[in-house]
């Protein structure tokens, strides 16, 4: 199977064909960092471009990110003899309060996707894990939230990040149904994302 | 058979009963900063001219009832609570239900409320119900439980009967009667999960099996993600009306939304001879001569 084959493959969300696909494609010769590169990273990125347009839904976003992930994880142990480096570190969860985990999730599997290594810290994330997160080397911090109310542990979170002196060491982006650049801007952020698709491009500058 | 619950809210002068033999319930959904950028600009900007219109919109589109959110971010939630309560009854003569999660802002809500309002709501947490409770006992209004927990919102339809069953019984232990407790099951989006419609179905039909309770829940949730969410709200909201459903928290100025339940409820029986399904189309009828 052709790298080009595999990248229509993570596109439409064909699991099964993404694994024989990557599995044929290692067996040829082909580096696992070229199979990374042209055929799952960027698929990932036409995937969050087809839903940043309208064209495709979560669901198949859904399985199109399950399809990459499948991929990756044959990758993996090829990547790590090749000494390939990741992205970036990113940890990333929804805030304090607040349960809402679906477009939380399109962030992550974007940003895998795109080649970071995620911590993702789940829903109702307190301050203080965030601030572990930076801690523990997390170069970027993503915070959702998707009600009005939850909204204020965002500014929480900023001000535990700066009271625990990491603030400098670590960028962070927003993002939520009822989060906006000005509100970003208000509280010190350093970007909102409209969604998981933008998300990954404006990780992908503020760590460049 | 269980015993139909009877929910009864009152407004300054109107009586709303919510209870299964009757038409369905429409919670009007839209004075709610969040999503909104109209209503959240303006309610920033001190302005209530939007709150008040979206109250008589929704009436005159068949809301009976109007949920009341004030959740702006870094507002006096109690103060902003109050400030659209009297803004809304100033225009609308309709019972409350009040929307939030902050004891403080529920508590300044229900104090200067004349009639028998609707808690949006209390959950399975020890902290929800101990601070949600007494407030509805002190005040006399009812109150929705939602089917989630400490740990979470449960994924099966027995883990969410298990927490309405907890919550039910705490109500009573507070003193209120199970005529003002409703129960809300949760409706997840199917983008994400495919069972997320059969679990909220399957929750409403057995609370109601065992409790007779009454039963609200935001439907549009359902068909997040996906397109064209008005079909899969509406024919939803008629499947969970026919599982038990009986005050939607909805926008009833979707034509999809309403005309959903007014074939539910003709479906039901409980639209005579099919009156209110008529009335209701020559509405829309002249409406659309008026264009």
């Amino acid at each position: 199977m052709t790298l080009e084959q595999i990248f229509q493959n993570v596109v439409e969300g064909e699991m099964a064909a993404v694994e024989a696909g990557v599995r044929s494609a290692l067996e040829q010769g082909i580096p696992a960092d070229r199979i990374l590169n042209e055929a799952l990273i960027q698929a990932m990125a036409k995937v969050g471009r087809l839903f940043e347009e309208g064209e495709i839904f979560v669901p198949e976003m859904l399985f199109a990110a399950r399809a990459m992930q499948t991929g990756l994880k044959l990758l993996k142990p090829a990547l790590a003899a090749t000494d390939v480096q990741s992205a970036g570190k990113v940890a990333i969860g929804t805030v304090q309060g607040d349960l809402h985990d679906i477009g939380k999730n399109l962030v992550v599997m974007m940003l895998e996707g795109a080649g970071f290594e995620v911590e993702d810290l789940g829903t109702d994330v307190p301050p203080e894990k965030f601030v572990q997160a930076v801690q523990n080397g997390a170069q970027v911090i993503g915070m959702s939230a998707l009600l009005t109310t939850t909204m204020a542990s965002m500014l929480k979170t900023m001000e535990a990040l700066r009271a625990a002196g990491v603030r400098e060491h670590v960028k962070v982006v927003i993002g939520g149904a009822p989060v906006t650049d000005a509100y970003a801007r208000k509280i010190g952020a350093d970007a909102y994302a409209a969604d998981a698709s933008v998300a990954t491009r404006i990780v992908r500058q503020l760590i460049a | 058979m269980t015993q139909h619950c009877n929910t009864v809210l009152r407004s300054k002068s109107q009586t709303v009963t919510i209870q299964r033999d009757r038409p369905t319930v429409i919670i009007g959904e839209r004075i709610n900063p969040t999503g909104r950028k109209a209503v959240l600009e303006a309610l920033q900007a001190g302005n209530f001219e939007v709150v008040r219109k979206d109250a008589v919109e929704q009436v005159a589109a068949g809301a009976v009832v109007l949920d009341i959110n004030a959740g702006v971010p870094d507002a006096d939630e109690p103060a902003l609570m109050q400030q659209i309560i009297r803004n809304v009854q100033a225009v609308v003569d309709v019972p409350l239900c009040f929307d939030t999660a902050n004891p403080k802002a529920l508590g300044a809500a229900l104090s200067i409320y004349e009639g028998k309002a609707l808690i949006n709501s209390v959950n399975g947490e020890k902290r929800s119900l101990d601070a949600v409770l007494p407030l509805a006992r002190e005040y006399g209004a009812a109150v929705i439980g939602l089917c989630m927990g400490e740990g979470g919102i449960p994924k099966t339809a027995e883990a969410r009967f298990a927490v309405a069953a907890a919550i039910i019984e705490r109500a009573a232990a507070a003193g209120l009667a199970l005529d003002d407790v409703v129960i809300d099951p949760l409706a997840m989006a199917l983008s994400a999960e495919s069972g997320a419609g059969r679990v909220t179905l399957d929750t409403i039909a057995l609370v109601v099996k065992e409790f007779g309770v009454n039963i609200s829940m935001g439907a549009s949730n359902i068909s997040f993600g996906l397109p064209d969410r008005k079909y899969i709200n509406a024919t939803f909201l008629g499947m969970a009306i026919h599982a038990g459903l009986t005050c939607p928290i909805t926008n009833p100025l979707l034509a999809e939304v309403n005309t959903a339940i007014l074939a539910a409820d003709l479906a039901m029986g409980r639209d005579d001879y099919g009156m209110r399904w008529i009335k209701a189309y020559r509405k829309r009828e002249k409406a659309k001569v008026a264009v």
